[in-house]
């Protein structure tokens, strides 16, 4: 009646749900807990939490480099400050302001910075790489911070939230709730979509590039091109982030440009577990949170940039692959 | 006519002081950068917290300056220093990561300089704080009154880049510095103590940033964000001199240091570092390897 073989699958059928199911059921329970959250925690962590989330969006594009490329850009600052510049001027001079306009004003921005960045920097590998972006990204932050009439020089720009909503059709103001919504409407698709890429035959050339890259030149890949492309892949979801950020706080302002924040970025992504897209994510909340804690118990005065320094050079020594790395594999299935 | 209008309108008092200007700062940035350069030619390590070992070298200078009033005691004390925390630092934290992929060690010293610059920052505020000059004397160029002790500190850089540059050559520790940096496994096979050798460069270079940041906080005000300026100047000089390639890192430290002080008598001077920047984006279109190497095959 059986074969050995049926015998052995059915039971294990029957106990193991499959990868898949395994995978949406899991993103289905944290996007519920997302949805729910702003409704249960009071405003101040409500907000803490969308901040956490545009971060994670940004922790998150730059993991498409050093976690799946295998390049470490210290130059984040530069795509997702120019996303936030790219806004504020779609919010200036349109009024009234709209939302979709500063969308597209802002990937336009980062999408040209992170070309013209890549088309620079991908001559170079490793170490170098690093260096170049963090180079190029204080370029953009001298342009910035000295360009006075056009970008308001040190005190930035600040302008009013657009509405949500398509103009013409139907449109209504932001709450703190629907700003979340939105925020995470938007993190979640990009996630969707960056996972999507990673497992296509253009993110395996990716991986491909991060093992060995002479190899993957060899099998015949434009190793250069698909370099630029992620790139500037990386970049237009940074500036997502960055007109995001503008659309929360209402302003943009050059020290969004400096290098700091391209290095809080690469510590998300080492924090976090790189090479997993989420995880980038879990690393921006736990930095985020740690901090709020630190600065809490010790008053705001406390660098905390001490502490988590010596947590980050702990990390990188003796958990490498960061705090979700047990589950990078199972994730990129 | 047309052409002594223009020779006419070119600045040449200015050019020349911008000359002298643009030599000294070059000879501070050779000697950062080539600390910077010894340590990544030797294993393979950029220091992300070079430029918070030259802020803490000038910190540690005021220090002492404050206690003892004796300048060239607080450069000793401060070099000496700062020397053995960059020992420390590489035991605690680069020495762990041998064998590991080079990107890790770029890390792993990026949050040491958060440490280090937050260190500073709590510590001693965010005011800045001044170092007296040791010598006071001035002499005329043109209109200025320009003091000796810039051309001093010069001096000063050049005879500590060239005393490290005999070192290297003649002496019997430079010598294993640079055996290992030319081959780790055959240096460690004929003898030479491999890790102790990356302590000691490793030290030698932060005591040249601090050295440098001593002789050069009496021209700015030394605070806790003086570091961050000057290692992107000095990686931007690295890169175009070729990594690891000492001779090359002087050369385009002052290059670089001269263009950037030409650039200052038209545009303001945060504007003038884009000049360095276009440079830096030449070079990696036309000599990616870097300026002052010849490019390999």
């Amino acid at each position: 009646m059986t074969t050995a073989p049926l015998d052995k699958t059915m039971p294990l059928k029957k106990m193991k749900l499959s990868h898949n199911t395994v995978f949406w059921i899991g993103f289905c329970v944290v996007m519920a807990l997302l949805i729910v959250a702003p409704l249960v925690l009071p405003v101040f962590w409500q907000r803490f939490l969308t901040e956490i989330l545009i971060w994670g969006l940004l922790a998150m594009s730059s993991d498409i480099l050093i976690g799946y490329t295998g390049m470490v850009s210290f130059g984040h600052s530069a795509f997702f400050g120019l996303g936030m510049y790219g806004a504020a001027a779609a919010l200036l001079m349109v009024s009234p302001p709209n939302l979709l306009l500063a969308l597209a004003f802002g990937l336009i921005a980062a999408a040209a910075v992170s070309a013209f960045v890549a088309y620079f920097s991908t001559r170079l590998r490793d170490i170098y790489f690093a260096i170049t972006t963090l180079i190029f990204s204080q370029i953009f932050y001298v342009i910035i911070f000295t360009w006075t009439n056009v970008t308001g020089g040190e005190n930035g720009l600040s302008f009013s939230r657009p509405r949500l909503g398509v103009p013409g059709l139907w449109t209504a103001p932001f709450t703190p709730e629907t700003l979340h919504w939105f925020v995470l409407a938007v993190v979640a698709g990009s996630y969707l979509i960056l996972r999507r890429i990673m497992r296509s035959p253009f993110g395996m050339v990716l991986q491909s590039i991060r093992e060995n890259e002479p190899r993957t030149r060899a099998i015949g890949y434009p190793v250069e091109h698909y370099k630029i492309v992620a790139v500037m892949l990386s970049g237009l979801f940074a500036g997502l982030a960055g007109v995001l950020y503008a659309v929360q706080n209402r302003f943009a302002a050059p020290d969004f440009v400096f290098f700091l924040v391209s290095g809080e970025t690469v510590i998300f992504n080492v924090m976090g577990g790189i090479g997993t897209l989420v995880g980038p994510i879990v690393g921006a909340a736990t930095f985020l949170l740690l901090r709020e804690f630190l600065g809490r118990l010790f008053g705001d005065q406390f660098p905390y940039l001490i502490p988590l320094g010596l947590i980050f050079i702990v990390m990188i020594i003796f958990l490498p692959q960061g705090l979700l790395g047990f589950a990078r594999r199972w994730l990129n299935r | 006519m047309e052409l002594t209008a223009i020779l006419y309108a070119i600045p040449w008092d200015q050019i020349l002081i911008q000359t002298v200007n643009g030599i000294v700062t070059g000879m501070i940035l050779a000697l950062i950068a080539s600390g910077l350069t010894l340590i990544f030619g030797i294993m393979d390590v950029v220091n992300f917290a070079h430029g918070e070992l030259f802020m803490l070298g000038a910190y540690v200078g005021v220090v002492v300056l404050a206690t003892t009033g004796n300048f060239w005691l607080a450069l000793l004390i401060a070099t000496l220093v700062v020397a053995l925390l960059g020992a420390a630092i590489q035991i605690a934290t680069l020495r762990p990561l041998l064998g590991r992929d080079p990107l890790t060690t770029i890390l792993a010293t990026f949050g040491v300089s958060l440490i280090l610059q937050n260190y500073a920052l709590w510590q001693f505020g965010p005011v800045a704080r001044k170092i007296q000059e040791p010598i006071s004397g001035r002499f005329t160029l043109f209109y200025l009154e320009y003091p000796w002790y810039r051309l001093m500190i010069a001096g000063l850089s050049a005879a500590i880049i060239g005393g490290f540059w005999l070192f290297l050559k003649y002496g019997k520790y430079g010598i294993w510095i640079r055996a290992t940096t030319q081959d780790r496994v055959m240096a460690q096979a004929m003898g030479i103590p491999v890790p102790l050798v990356h302590t000691a460069a490793f030290a030698i270079g932060a005591g040249m940033a601090a050295a440098s940041g001593v002789l050069f906080g009496p021209l700015v005000g030394v605070n806790h964000t003086m570091g961050l300026d000057w290692v992107l100047k000095a990686f931007i000089v690295v890169v175009v001199g070729g990594m690891g390639n000492l001779g090359g890192s002087i050369a385009a430290a002052i290059f670089i240091s001269l263009l950037e002080a030409y650039a200052s008598i038209w545009v303001s001077p945060a504007q003038a570092v884009i000049v360095s920047f276009v440079v830096l984006i030449l070079t990696l279109l036309f000599r990616p390897t870097g300026l002052f190497v010849p490019t390999p095959k």
